[in-house]
């Protein structure tokens, strides 16, 4: 019953939150509904028992990405930027996307059940006290099943990151 | 639908309870601490600079926190015209709301911890309580002024500037645990018998920096600098909602004095705690009496101060606190002496020297804030990407190095000394080599125009 109050809640928020970050005119808003879109998200992974997804949700999309994004944005200066044209001119390309995932989840949700091996797996839930602990569970995952991935991963990252660093470099 | 919220709230209430009720405790109670810490902290100020300090409200102004509590609470509330009120308004919510709640996650002593045994345990109360930069940059911003937008600017990149090499030092002493859970890692100090900051010299350092980068607090106050930006962010902000920045400034400063504590100085753990749990008479036991001394000698020097006090009121608030010492005295003595109450040794010894590790940190903070001059923006961005965090990342490095010939050689509590020393040398080494490339890269040419920007 908690738990089922605990989801709605989260979900209700995270919906909201999100709709209200698309439609606010001014960027700072915005980027206060994102973060709290992805709070709620992080409180729907801590009602599923993931806390270390709930706290690596929160450590780095809210404390670093977002601080980032709303660093960026105290740098830009807002009064130009609203009337400058906006590049939203994909609005059919989008309302296309959008329907197609629409769908495609709407789909998935009809045929749940109907065939099997098809659809919304069914899961049971285990026993709050019988989970193991999950950092521990991660890390074990991480570094023993899926290494190679992860280090491929890693070093992509690392890439990415002395590219950009380079990129900013050359111009100075 | 009504009724099965009512329900669910009902269940929730009977699981959490005592929980809750810590957690109400811990809010209603912080306020007051923070005003007596601002109240040390003026009276170490006046003590360094050979003056009395605050004097006149209480017996030696031990009354003057809630004299300032009352101020701020009746002072006009400002928000500027074109600022953005409901941003205003909850900025400074944010900033407190994500200090309480990171308080949430630490131990204080092994009975008292309200979120009890959560996996994540550190991880959630560092994360949480980064989230109050949020607070920051939002009042700044809504403020609609100059000087607060720039405090904010300065606010974030230091704090994303630090956290990295925080980040590395926390991650370097969960290294010797393997855990996350603040209550195992008190544990595994108490059973390898050392405190982590032998062990990790260096990442307990390098911590120290970074948290008083992250807390904005002198040498790198640089977000409130007040002979450059008035007040940084909060300049706009009077009255109550500065009173809750305040507060939220120094609950930060406890939340991580406390995870230096739990990580580093063995939490709510004596010095040679496990002498304690050996049978028969030990020397060393007699550390159980300090806490008592010390409440002890207190009650007695209040007592002394107290035919010397100007006003019948004065006299009577200092003989209270002289009672109130030796009603904590009899606590702290029942434990060592009475063998009904040995079983609550833990939980009021462990309160006792966590609390006193916690004020010997932040007493650390004050100190140097008297003692440093304050960081040019340059020079604190310098220190903070060219030398701490290449020092931490190497410093990881060579502690797993460390932990590994440690297991190789089998070796447990002080003989893991003979491994982590050298590595510690070897990133003090490494530390002189970056200061000297540092150096001989000369001097700075000239600021840069994005340094100049901060710079205001």
């Amino acid at each position: 019953m908690l738990d089922k109050v605990l989801f709605y809640f989260f979900a209700l928020i995270a919906v909201a939150s999100s709709v209200l970050m698309v439609t606010r005119r001014n960027v700072v808003h915005s980027a206060i509904f994102l973060i709290t879109a992805l709070l709620a998200t992080a409180g729907i992974f801590l009602q599923l028992r993931a806390e270390f997804l709930f706290i690596v949700q929160i450590i780095l999309y809210v404390g670093g990405i977002m601080v980032l994004f709303v660093f960026v944005i105290m740098l830009v200066n807002l009064d130009v930027a609203l009337q400058q044209i906006q590049f939203a001119r994909q609005k059919w390309v989008a309302l296309f996307v959008a329907l197609a995932l629409a769908g495609q989840v709407g789909l998935m949700f009809w045929t749940s059940g109907k065939m099997p091996g098809q659809g919304l797996p069914v899961l049971t839930a285990a026993a709050a006290a019988k989970l193991p602990l999950n950092s521990e569970t991660v890390a074990r995952s991480l570094f023993e099943s899926y290494l190679l991935p992860f280090e491929i991963a890693s070093v992509l990252l690392l890439v990415a990151m002395i590219g950009a660093v380079v990129m900013a470099k050359k111009r100075a | 639908m009504m009724t099965s919220i009512f329900q669910a709230t009902i269940e929730f209430l009977k699981a959490f309870w005592a929980p809750l009720l810590c957690g109400v405790a811990i809010v209603a109670v912080l306020p007051l601490i923070v005003g007596y810490i601002v109240l040390v902290e003026r009276k170490l100020m006046a003590d360094m600079q050979a003056r009395l300090g605050p004097m006149r409200v209480g017996p030696h102004g031990l009354l003057q926190p809630i004299a300032d509590a009352v101020k701020l609470l009746i002072k006009e509330d400002i928000i500027p015209d074109n600022a953005d009120k409901l941003v205003f308004w909850l900025a400074p919510v944010l900033s407190v709301g994500a200090a309480l709640l990171s308080l949430a996650g630490l131990a204080i002593g092994p009975a008292f911890q309200i979120a009890q045994d959560i996996n994540i345990g550190i991880l959630f109360v560092v994360g949480v309580s980064a989230l109050g930069i949020f607070g920051i940059v939002l009042g700044g911003w809504a403020s609609n002024s100059h000087y607060s937008l720039m405090g904010a600017l300065r606010s974030s990149a230091q704090l994303v500037s630090y956290e990295t090499a925080a980040g590395m030092a926390v991650v370097s002493a969960l290294l010797f645990t393997g855990t996350l859970n603040i209550k195992s890692i008190v544990e595994a100090q108490s059973k390898e018998g050392i405190w982590f900051v032998m062990l990790a010299p260096v990442a307990f350092f390098t911590y120290l920096v970074a948290s008083i980068a992250e807390t904005n607090r002198a040498p790198f106050d640089l977000p409130e600098a007040e002979s450059e930006l008035v007040a940084g962010y909060m300049t706009e902000f009077s009255g109550f909602r500065w009173s809750l920045y305040f507060l939220a400034e120094y609950a930060n400063m406890i939340v991580v004095a406390s995870v230096a504590t739990t990580l580093f100085l063995g939490g709510w753990l004596r010095p040679f705690s496990k002498v304690h749990e050996l049978p028969g008479f030990h020397l060393l036991n007699l550390l159980d009496f300090v806490p008592v001394l010390l409440t002890v000698a207190i009650g007695v020097y209040c007592l002394q101060r107290t035919p010397k006090q100007p006003t019948r009121v004065q006299q009577t608030f200092m003989l209270a606190v002289a009672g109130l010492c030796f009603v904590l005295g009899l606590l702290l003595l029942a434990p060592v002496v009475v063998p009904i109450a040995i079983p609550f040794y833990a939980g009021i010894h462990g309160g006792f020297w966590f609390i006193l590790k916690v004020s010997l940190y932040i007493y650390f903070f004050m100190w140097l804030r008297f003692t440093i001059p304050r960081y040019r923006f340059d020079q604190l961005m310098r220190l903070g990407w060219h030398f701490l965090i290449p020092l931490s990342i190497v410093n990881v490095l060579l502690v797993g190095v460390a932990l590994i010939a440690g297991s190789y050689w089998n070796l447990h509590g002080w003989g893991l000394l003979l491994v982590t020393t050298p590595a510690a040398i070897v990133t003090l080494i490494v530390a002189f080599l970056i200061l000297a490339m540092e150096k001989g890269r000369g001097a700075p040419q000239g600021q840069t125009a994005a340094s100049d920007f901060y710079a205001g």
